[in-house]
Order: structure tokens, then C-alpha cells, then sequence
């Protein structure tokens, strides 16, 4: 019995097999041919974002084959390691997703992998359409390193019009304010914050510091400007500490998902929530709230006036297979049709300031308001995301926070946030 | 016997595997050692450059990983992983002899429950961490079923999230005595073994100790000396040891794997012969003195076969707590996510060396298992 289903079994296979080899290779004539292999993590719930493109692309160049090598797993743990992995052992990708910034100048770019876009820039006429702060995080003095398809901003304060009203609570303009308006919330039975597993926690951090520094301060840890010794650093670190303790921090938040975060803004049980805006994807498309009315949203406490971004991007690795091919898609991500294409099925904004934003069909109200802020407000790249440190800074910075909740010292997380930047060689010159 | 021929062909025929595992084993091995001894990511900025020139620091990973401020975690994760182990195998030993006990009371439908207490073992750990993961969570599961129940509050046991630490000490405070420690125990084991085996037992502790103090001075600047470090000045050292947040960890392994150790036991227990009980009884012996006198001696080289198994599990626990906690939980670390965690940060020799402190811990264990066993099948 078994024998006769395994010998079934084999045939099937071999049928396929025989029957792929003969699949129909009719195509239009175009200049390019050959394949492209494209590495990403966007697989689930962004796969279609990355299928629209790609039919785009095969739109344009019917004969190219493209290969779409996904590695699924959340802001790309598992797809990152399998490209050190291949990069590693001489078999690059044509091209491949990485956040755009420190994470692809610190790794890659540091490794003299990657082949500068400058002159991809200046044919397509892109120093016009990206805003310049985004281009400076693209950039080092050697070059411009990649294309970036999408926005998303990191700091964005959550929260629900209808219970603020309710408690008789506004959206807090400073970090001081919320901690005014913390012991309210929490008499009345509420989590005045909510965070969730570690991550989350960080990617609080990065508000803020943003809220207390300013944008000149944020970028100044970056270059070395800032002084990390100073009053106004430690400032971060204690009111940090303050804000944690109006929060769910050490109680529920560890294994805590952001989306079950964000759960709680909806159903009432907390009142704010500091997250980037996938949040809104999510109460939208999955929690099917109409934005400003069942959900609100404003620029996390003290950040006003500042967008801080993170950004997928795709670079050319420098021994890439299909070098025309790969620019071909570059070019296609940067081309306004490709980003309209992509960004309302991936739930992001444009990077191109020229996008079709206010069209309503593709981008809801949130978007058009990320959007609008996106073309006026300073520009700084977020540090969780891969944008503002290399990935030796951000892949140990939960150690420095780890260790700041444990001691409540805000001078020991200083003081290790300096040791961290001097091994990591994160903070500048 | 055998003659010339046959050994060839012998050779032949393993020697596929031979090469395999050489190159996939020991090759890989040889290999991490060298990464934990040389530089290779310590500048982030050249940790993925093409033919990047890798330099010998010695034991400088080592050294970090011991003494500095920013690796916390590692010594928090060793520790971990050794009060992890004291506990799982405990649990899994008494739970383990109590469900033999059980079934070898000739009950009705033993096979049965030896099928149901059998069954978690089939699981992968990745299954039994993301079960077990939703019982503990802080506000379901578990903490919940009370509730559920009788309508009582529900409990708020933190299973996974507990910030108490158990049993704590000093790591770099109390430091020379800790390793004092370390170096006692050394002796005492070396005494015990060298007995056991009738060795001429005074060379043997002789050399072991000669061994162990040159070692010991040879790298006492090297290794103890902690490195300057402007966090510790500060005082903010929270001290090592059990941090109660692994216990949900232990639970999970212990529901796993205690089905395995009675299964052990058990066959154990059906080994002995009948005969042997009887006449303790006749002897006079109550039920449980056979048990105490007459089972359990001889149940000792079962024992140690699962603590050997157990333990070699427990020391390179991974996938389970990967499952339940994620590589970020402040409360549960172990060094197979700090492992994990160097592929996040491109640092390649640190992690090198993370995996070749396990790899020593493991080879503790199973080395001396693997010679004695040797040595027995050369006996007869």
C-alpha cells in the first residue's frame, strides 16, 4: 500500500518536473533578458506589496526571469543572517532589502560590498524628489547606497479620541506633560502607557531622547556633537525611568507583541501608546478603525516638527550576477509609478515628496497626514530601525536599556551607552 | 578473526562517514576555536569585508566575556544555564522515578498512561515553548484557570517575567573565592575519580593539581583581573544567580522530558528480578524499604545515563527557550541566544567564544561518561 502511494508520489514529481521544463517561454521583446534574483524579508501579509512591484517590473522587461527569495521573519532577524550567510560565501543577491542607512553604510558599505547609486541618483534626476535629510542618511562621503521604496515613522504617539474624552485627558505636547497627566489616568484604573517585549521598549527610548534632545541632539549622537556626559543625556535617561514607571513595564510587557499593544489603546485598558505607523495598518486594516475617529494619533511627546523615519531600501551588491537587470529594478523602486504602486499595499508613505498622496483611493487619512508632515518637517533617522547606528550599536543598545531598568542609574546607562559607542564606533569621530 | 581484508573493507565502509564527520564536526570545530581567539568582528566596521584579515588576540574574548560590564549577559546566561540544569534534572529525576513507582504498581490500563506520560517527548521543544508560552502568559492561561474555576482572582504569578533572583552571589566581588571554590571542587573530583578507578590515586591528584595551579597562574592576570570599567564604579551590579523567570523554562522541560526518565526507570525497575524482591520481603523488608534498599541501588547506572542525557540537553538549551521568550527577555538568558545575538551584531569571534564555553561544559559531562564507557566495553 504504501510502496504504491510513495511510487504515485515520485511520479507526480517527475511529472512536474518534466512539465516546468516545458513551461511556455513566449515573451515580448525588450533590451534586458536574463533573470534577477531579489532578497527580502517582505513575505505574509507584505507579500502583495513586493508582488505589485514585481509585476510592474515584468511588465517592463517581460524577459527577465525574477526570482523572488523571501526569508520570513519579523524586520528581518532570519532574512539578515542567511545574507551575511551568503554574502559570506560569494553568491550575492542582485539586490537586496536592508534598512535604509546605518544598517546598510555600518555592514555593508563598511565592507566595501556595495556599489555607490550617485550616478543612478543624478540620471533618474532623484536629488530632486527625496527630501535632503533622507539623503543624507542614505549618504557617506563615499557615495549614495541605496534606493528607498517606503516611510515609516517611529515617532508617533497612539491613542483612542473617544476614552481621552472620556477620562477628561489631552494628548500631552511634552514628555512633562504626560507625567502630569500619568497619576490621573492611573487612578482611573488605566495603564497610562503601554509597552510591549523588549524591542518595543527601545523603540520608546528613541522618542524620548528625541522629545528631550531635539533633533540637533538626536543627530548629535550620532556624529559625536552631543555630550553623552552631560546634564541633558542623563535628562533622557531619568525621564525615561519616569515614563516606564507610568507604564506596564515590568509587569506584562515582556512576550508582549506591539499589536497586542496596541490592542489595549483600542479596547481602553491604555490610554497612550509610543509605536511606529505600522500600528496604523494594523487598527485600520485589521482592527477596521477609521483613523482620527476610532483611533488618534499625534507626534510622540516633545517631537513635533520632527519626522523620525526608518526606510526599506535596496542596494547593488558589488559582484551582483545581473548588474543591468538589478539597476533596472532600482530604478523601477524609485520611479514614482513603483512607490504608488507599492506604499498603499504596504501600508507606508512614499519617499518621493511627489507621490500621489492625497489621492484618497490609496492612502487613507493617516498617510495623507504622515505625508504632508513628511515634505515640511527635519528629518532624523531612527536608531531601533537601522537608520541612525550601525547594527553593532543596535543589536547591543537593549543591553544598555536592560541594564538602566535594572539599576535605575542614569548614570550607568550613560556611562555604558559611552562604552557601547566606543566599541561600536557608532557615535562619530 | 578477521583478517587484513575484511579491515579494509571495514575501513571502506565507514570511512565516508568518517570524512564527513571530520570535516562537518571536527573541522567546524577547529574553526570556531580559531574565530573565539582571533579579532574578527571586533571592529564592526570590517566584520563582513571580503578576505578580511583576521588577527590572534589570545584569550582577549575570553577575558571580555568573564570581566567586562557590557557582557553582563553572558555571565548572567552561564549562571542561568547552571541553576537551569541543577533544577530540570531534579525535577525530571523525582518526577521521573515518582511515575515509575506509580506504574509499576501493576495498575489496570498501564499502558495507557505509559503512552500518555511517553507523549510530550514526541513533541519538538519549539511545540512544547509556544504551548507553554500561552499558559504562562502574565494574564491567561495559568494565572487564569483559578479564576475560570472556582471564580476566584486569578493569580499574577510573573512564570516568565519575574525580576526576583534566587540564590545570589557576587560574581566580581567575591571573586577569588568563588574560584577557590572552583579549584576545591577540582581536587575533590580529581580524588574521587583517581579512587574509583584504583588508579595509583596520589600521581593522579598530584598531576591534576600541578595542572590546575599552573593553568590557574598562568592566566590569573589574564582572566581574573576584571577590566576597568566606569559602570561597576557606579555600584549598580544587581549580583548573579537564579533568576525566578526560568522556571517557567523548567516547567515546560520538565513536562517534556519526565516521561523519558520513567520510561528509564521503569525498564529498570522490570529488569530487577522478582526474585530478588521477594526475598527482601522475606528478609522482612516493608513495601517501601524495597524500594529504598533493593530498586533504587540498583537503578543507579540508569540514573546516571539520564542525568547524562538530561544534562547534556539542559547545558545547550536553545530551541525551548528561543520559543517561549525570544532572544530579548531581560529575566531568561542562556548562551545559545547570546549566540544567536552575534549574528545580530556581526560579532563573530565573541560569539565564537560563547559557543566554545559551551561546547567545554558539555564535554565535561560527556567525556568522562564516554571514557568510562569505553573503558567497560574493553573490560568485557
Amino acid at each position: 500500500m504504501s510502496k504504491r502511494l510513495l511510487s504515485l508520489c515520485s511520479l507526480v514529481i517527475v511529472f512536474a518536473v518534466v512539465v516546468g521544463s516545458f513551461a511556455p517561454t513566449a515573451r515580448a521583446q525588450d533590451d534586458l533578458s536574463g533573470s534577477l534574483e531579489i532578497f527580502s524579508w517582505w513575505a505574509g501579509s507584505e507579500g502583495p506589496a513586493l508582488e505589485a512591484l514585481i509585476a510592474l517590473y515584468n511588465e517592463q522587461h517581460p524577459n527577465v526571469e525574477v526570482i523572488n527569495a523571501t526569508v520570513a521573519g519579523g524586520s528581518g532577524v532570519n532574512a539578515r543572517a542567511v545574507l551575511k550567510t551568503r554574502m559570506e560565501g560569494g553568491e550575492p543577491p542582485d539586490s537586496f532589502q536592508v534598512h535604509a542607512g546605518q544598517e546598510l553604510i555600518g555592514t555593508w558599505v563598511a565592507a566595501d560590498r556595495m556599489e555607490d547609486l550617485t550616478f543612478l541618483f543624478e540620471e533618474q534626476g532623484w536629488f530632486e524628489v527625496f527630501p535632503e535629510g533622507l539623503i543624507d542618511l542614505l549618504s557617506t562621503d563615499e557615495g549614495i547606497w541605496s534606493v528607498p521604496v517606503n516611510i515609516h515613522r517611529s515617532n508617533v504617539l497612539w491613542y483612542n479620541p473617544a476614552k481621552l474624552e472620556e477620562w477628561g485627558v489631552e494628548v500631552p505636547a511634552t514628555w512633562d506633560d504626560f507625567l502630569a497627566v500619568c497619576p490621573t489616568l492611573q487612578d482611573a484604573g488605566v495603564t497610562p502607557l503601554v509597552v510591549g517585549e523588549a524591542w518595543t521598549v527601545n523603540h520608546l527610548w528613541e522618542s524620548v531622547a528625541l522629545g528631550v534632545l531635539g533633533a540637533e541632539g538626536w543627530n548629535g549622537i550620532w556624529t559625536g556633537e552631543t555630550d553623552l556626559e552631560g546634564e541633558e543625556f542623563l535628562a533622557v535617561w531619568d525621564t525615561f525611568g519616569k515614563v516606564l514607571e507610568c507604564s506596564n513595564f515590568g509587569e506584562d510587557n515582556e512576550g508582549l507583541p506591539w499589536d497586542k499593544a496596541t490592542d489595549r489603546i483600542a479596547d481602553g485598558t491604555a490610554a497612550f501608546n509610543v509605536m511606529g505607523d505600522w500600528a496604523a495598518g494594523y487598527m485600520t486594516t485589521t482592527l477596521e478603525l477609521v483613523p482620527g475617529e476610532g483611533f488618534g494619533y499625534a507626534p510622540a511627546p516633545g517631537t513635533d516638527g520632527v519626522f523620525m523615519m526608518l526606510s526599506d531600501s535596496f542596494g547593488l551588491p558589488v559582484d551582483a550576477p545581473n548588474r543591468d537587470a538589478a539597476i533596472a529594478w532600482l530604478t523601477l523602486l524609485g520611479s514614482k509609478e513603483g512607490q504608488d504602486a507599492f506604499n498603499p499595499l504596504k501600508g507606508s508613505i512614499p519617499a518621493r515628496i511627489d507621490g500621489d498622496v492625497t489621492n484618497p483611493e490609496l492612502y487613507n487619512t493617516y498617510l495623507q497626514s504622515a505625508a504632508a508632515d513628511w515634505a515640511v518637517d527635519t528629518i532624523v533617522g531612527s536608531l531601533v530601525h537601522g537608520a541612525a547606528a550601525n547594527e553593532n550599536f543596535a543589536g547591543n543598545f537593549g543591553s544598555v536599556v536592560d541594564l538602566f531598568t535594572t539599576s535605575g542609574a542614569p548614570e550607568a546607562a550613560a556611562a555604558e551607552f559611552i562604552a557601547l559607542c566606543e566599541s561600536s564606533g557608532a557615535c562619530g569621530g | 578473526m578477521y583478517n587484513r581484508k575484511d579491515k579494509a573493507i571495514a575501513f571502506l565502509m565507514i570511512s565516508p562517514s568518517l570524512i564527513l564527520l571530520a570535516i562537518f564536526v571536527y573541522f567546524f570545530i577547529g574553526q570556531t576555536a580559531w574565530y573565539s581567539v582571533s579579532d574578527w568582528g571586533i571592529d564592526p566596521a570590517t566584520a563582513l569585508k571580503k578576505g578580511v584579515e583576521k588577527n590572534y588576540v589570545g584569550l582577549d574574548n575570553y577575558h571580555t566575556l568573564i570581566s567586562s560590564a557590557s557582557d553582563y549577559e553572558f555571565r548572567l546566561a552561564f549562571i542561568s544555564t547552571f541553576y537551569f540544569t541543577i533544577f530540570f534534572l531534579s525535577s525530571c529525576l523525582i518526577l521521573g522515578f515518582f511515575l515509575a513507582f506509580l506504574l509499576d504498581q501493576r495498575i489496570k490500563g498501564e499502558g495507557i498512561f505509559r503512552t500518555i506520560f511517553l507523549f510530550p517527548m514526541s513533541l519538538s521543544f519549539v511545540v512544547t515553548g509556544t504551548i507553554w508560552n500561552w499558559l504562562l502568559k502574565p494574564k491567561g492561561g495559568l494565572n487564569i484557570l483559578p479564576n475560570k474555576l472556582f471564580g476566584t482572582d486569578p493569580l499574577e504569578y510573573k512564570w516568565l517575567n519575574s525580576d526576583t533572583t534566587l540564590f545570589k552571589f557576587e560574581w566580581l566581588k567575591g571573586g577569588t573565592l568563588f574560584y577557590l571554590g572552583i579549584a576545591l571542587f577540582t581536587f575533590a573530583l580529581f580524588t574521587y575519580v583517581a579512587q574509583k578507578r584504583n588508579l595509583s590515586g596520589f600521581w593522579v591528584v598530584i598531576a591534576g593539581l600541578v595542572l590546575w595551579l599552573i593553568s590557574a597562574a598562568g592566566f590569573w592576570d589574564k582572566i581574573w583581573v576584571p577590566i576597568d570599567d566606569p559602570v561597576r564604579d557606579i555600584g549598580t551590579y544587581q549580583g548573579y544567580g537564579y533568576s525566578a523567570a526560568l522556571s517557567g523554562i523548567v516547567i515546560a522541560a520538565t513536562w517534556q522530558m519526565a516521561g523519558y526518565v520513567m520510561a528509564l526507570f521503569l525498564a529498570g525497575i522490570r529488569g530487577i528480578s522478582e526474585e530478588l524482591r521477594e526475598a527482601a520481603r522475606v528478609d522482612g523488608c516493608a513495601e517501601w524499604q524495597v524500594y529504598t534498599r533493593i530498586i533504587l541501588p540498583q537503578l543507579r547506572p540508569i540514573a546516571l545515563s539520564a542525568i547524562i542525557i538530561l544534562g547534556h540537553i539542559s547545558l545547550k538549551i536553545f530551541d525551548l527557550v528561543y520559543a517561549m521568550t525570544g532572544i530579548d527577555n531581560k529575566y531568561v538568558k542562556v548562551p545559545g541566544i547570546l549566540m544567536l545575538k552575534g549574528f545580530r551584531s556581526n560579532e563573530w569571534a565573541r560569539s565564537s567564544a560563547v559557543a566554545m564555553v559551551m561546547l567545554f561544559a558539555i564535554s565535561l559531562v560527556i567525556i568522562p561518561y564516554l571514557w568510562s564507557n569505553l573503558r567497560t566495553e574493553k573490560q568485557s
